[in-house]
């Protein structure tokens, strides 16, 4: 009896937790769904009732118009560097900060650690003005350079780094200190293989974040053969586009794209990555 | 191979004393066990000889050379690890292989790809991998070394971070608790292994622990380290039967010494819980002292008398061949421990009343304060045989 009566309130149970995460769920892709619905429909449906499904294929001619009507491939390929070359340096730069803040003793230490800390609570955003300046000082705006190097330090980077180094054990340090490695070495050979799900973590979180970002590229760039994909778009509603939505959700959807294939691609990974790190091994 | 001198080695962490003033030679080949309880020092001991921890005062010698200051890798040391330390994305070959690419390529033949078409390389690393083959064929596992330490059990781990450190013919073996990861049988069979593996590369082996059992099996000579202080460095023979101070007998010995406060009664006999002992000593009247009985230091008698200690039977533990008998005795506090034979002993019941015999030349005698009264004491024993157990 009371077997059943618990076995019928673990049942209603899940339903609710997955009505919970259906409905979370679907408001998350709602957004995404109408932007791609959006990029299907003829320019006078657009703001017809009809919802998702168009009445008249238009998708052809949007996307046509999207590639053909801006320079998309131009903005997705200045994503691509950005991004990569955003990454790596990031990489290059914060493991190393965050092995000598999680691993080595020396003064001032935890002081250092205390500003990274202070760093990642400051948006970018405030930045924006000294490194504009910066930035003139030294004739970089409207360059690659100019997009990338700001970003180059992570103070989010060294925090999750260092919080991941700080799991692994100081006897495989000595170890390998013992087996002749130097401190650059051991960053390299030893801490970042086994870093595995913090490094995939930090790159999700920084393609995303740097893929998407508008705000410092608006500042940095005007040539629009250096804009990355979201300036790209913005520069391509004001000039080409006005009104006509279909074509610009038809470029946001291209600029979505390669987010969403290389997530799906790299989901399996990031999910063992992440059980790797929590259970012990 | 090498000897190794440790001066008056010193280390505070903070307001807390690790080690204080140690002071300890190694002979060249010697297997040496730094033995003590958790937090004693002996590991910082250990790290501090390779070179991971810088001492506050003292120096080090390895093989004759001051090597204060001198970083782990020029040591000429090869340490294994309690939890083994394995870099568990490389395979047992490549964790094997490491320190002998270090050591041996230099850092352009070290380069991924391109290293291996540099003049020399090729050869050098053929050179590796045959030795780690065969370095991991002398230890049974050859057949491992394309595994990653992951797939490894508990065992098959350590012998590869024995392997990691043997492939480098390092001058001294520094192991740190290396058998404390494993179960009870793997780590008596894993004894022996280290035991002959001392023996057939014939190093110098600096071995910690807190398994007595371990330091006695493996020893040529045990250094007792309590609260930042080596108390004594002998055989491990010597040790516990000669410990040096109340803390060594106390520490060394499982069930732990009897240790019972007496009082001189007058010269050459003590009262013990309510029995008179006859000790050949000069030791002042009403001197008070502490009394050291190893449980096996204890025989059954059949009668009460001088020298027989008499109580009631509070617990039996039975160990198999040997148990272990919890006696109260009148006056003390706490109760007294007798390792008899099982086949003599058998039928020993709680509540029952015993009479045991103390074996004279087994008696310690020490100060209240602890320190040994290295004078024999000379206590009667009347141990009898055939032994019989006495009804209560």
């Amino acid at each position: 009896m009371s077997a059943t009566t618990s076995g019928s309130m673990s049942t209603l149970a899940g339903i609710f937790r997955h009505a919970v995460l259906l409905l979370t769920g679907a408001l998350l892709l709602f957004p995404f769904l109408w932007m791609v619905s959006l990029s299907l429909k003829a320019p006078g449906e657009i703001f017809h009732t009809s919802f998702f499904w168009p009445a008249q294929f238009y998708g052809i001619e949007n996307y046509g118009k999207a590639l053909t009507e801006a320079p998309l491939l131009r903005y997705l390929f200045n994503g691509f560097v950005v991004c990569a070359l955003i990454l790596a340096l990031q990489v290059v730069l914060c493991a190393p900060c965050a092995y000598a803040l999680a691993k080595l003793r020396f003064l001032g230490r935890d002081l250092i650690f205390a500003v990274v800390l202070a760093g990642l609570i400051m948006p970018h955003q405030v930045l924006s003005l000294p490194l504009f300046i910066i930035g003139y000082k030294f004739d970089i705006l409207n360059t690659y350079t100019a997009l990338i190097l700001p970003y180059a330090v992570s103070p989010f980077g060294i925090f999750l780094f260092r919080q991941f180094f700080k799991t692994i054990p100081d006897d495989v340090v000595h170890a390998a200190r013992l087996d002749g490695l130097s401190e650059l070495a051991i960053v390299w050979k030893v801490m970042m293989p086994m870093s595995l799900p913090a490094i995939i973590a930090f790159s999700i979180f920084s393609v995303v974040g740097h893929w998407n970002d508008l705000f410092w590229p608006l500042i940095a760039v005007r040539d629009q053969s250096l804009m990355p994909p979201p300036l790209g778009i913005l520069a391509f509603k004001n000039e080409e586009a006005g009104s006509d939505y279909g074509p610009l959700m038809a470029a946001s959807t291209l600029v979505m794209l390669p987010l969403i294939i290389a997530f799906l691609v790299g989901q399996r990974w990031f999910v063992e990555g992440l059980i790797q790190g929590a259970v012990k091994q | 191979m090498a000897s190794v001198s440790i001066q008056c080695i010193s280390k505070d962490y903070g307001q807390t004393p690790v080690l204080r003033s140690v002071s300890l030679s190694i002979a060249d080949g010697e297997f040496l066990t730094l033995l003590g309880p958790s937090g004693c020092g002996k590991s910082t001991l250990l790290r501090i000889l390779a070179g991971l921890e810088v001492q506050d005062v003292g120096s080090i010698s390895i093989g004759g050379r001051v090597v204060d200051g001198v970083r782990p890798k020029r040591r000429d040391i090869a340490m294994v690890f309690q939890s083994y330390a394995l870099y568990p994305h490389m395979s047992v070959a490549a964790n094997m292989a490491l320190p002998l690419r270090m050591y041996r390529l230099s850092a352009f033949q070290r380069l991924p790809f391109l290293g291996r078409l540099l003049r020399g390389a090729a050869q050098i690393t053929a050179d590796i991998d045959m030795e780690v083959s065969r370095t991991a064929n002398s230890l049974g596992i050859g057949h491992l070394l394309s595994r990653k330490p992951g797939q490894l059990s508990g065992g098959q781990r350590q012998r590869v971070a024995v392997g990691r450190a043997m492939v480098r013919h390092p001058a001294v073996f520094l192991l740190d608790e290396p058998l404390s990861n494993l179960d009870a049988k793997l780590r008596v069979q894993m004894r022996a292994e280290i035991k002959e593996l001392h023996r057939r590369l014939g190093g110098t082996f600096v071995y910690v622990t807190h398994d007595q059992a371990e330091a006695m099996t493996l020893s040529d000579r045990v250094a007792v380290m309590l609260d930042g202080e080596l108390l004594q460095v002998a055989p491990p023979q010597g040790i516990y039967s000669d410990p040096a101070n109340r803390r060594v007998a106390e520490f060394i010995g499982s069930p732990k010494i009897n240790m019972i406060d007496v009082v001189v009664r007058e010269r050459g006999l003590i009262d013990v819980a309510g029995a008179t002992l006859a000790i050949d000593s000069d030791i002042p009247t009403g001197t008070p002292l502490s009394l050291g009985i190893r449980p096996e230091a204890l025989c059954l008698a059949d009668h009460p008398g001088q020298g027989i200690l008499t109580g009631s039977v509070r617990m039996v533990e039975h160990m198999g061949s040997d148990l272990f008998v919890h006696l109260d005795l009148a006056g003390a506090d706490q109760p007294l421990i007798a390792r008899l034979l099982a086949e003599r002993a058998s039928r020993i019941a709680p509540g029952q009343r015993l009479h045991l015999g103390v074996r004279a030349d087994r008696v310690l005698l020490f100060t209240r304060d602890g320190q040994r009264l290295r004078r024999e004491a000379d206590l009667v024993c009347r141990c009898v045989t055939p032994l019989r157990e006495v009804a209560g």
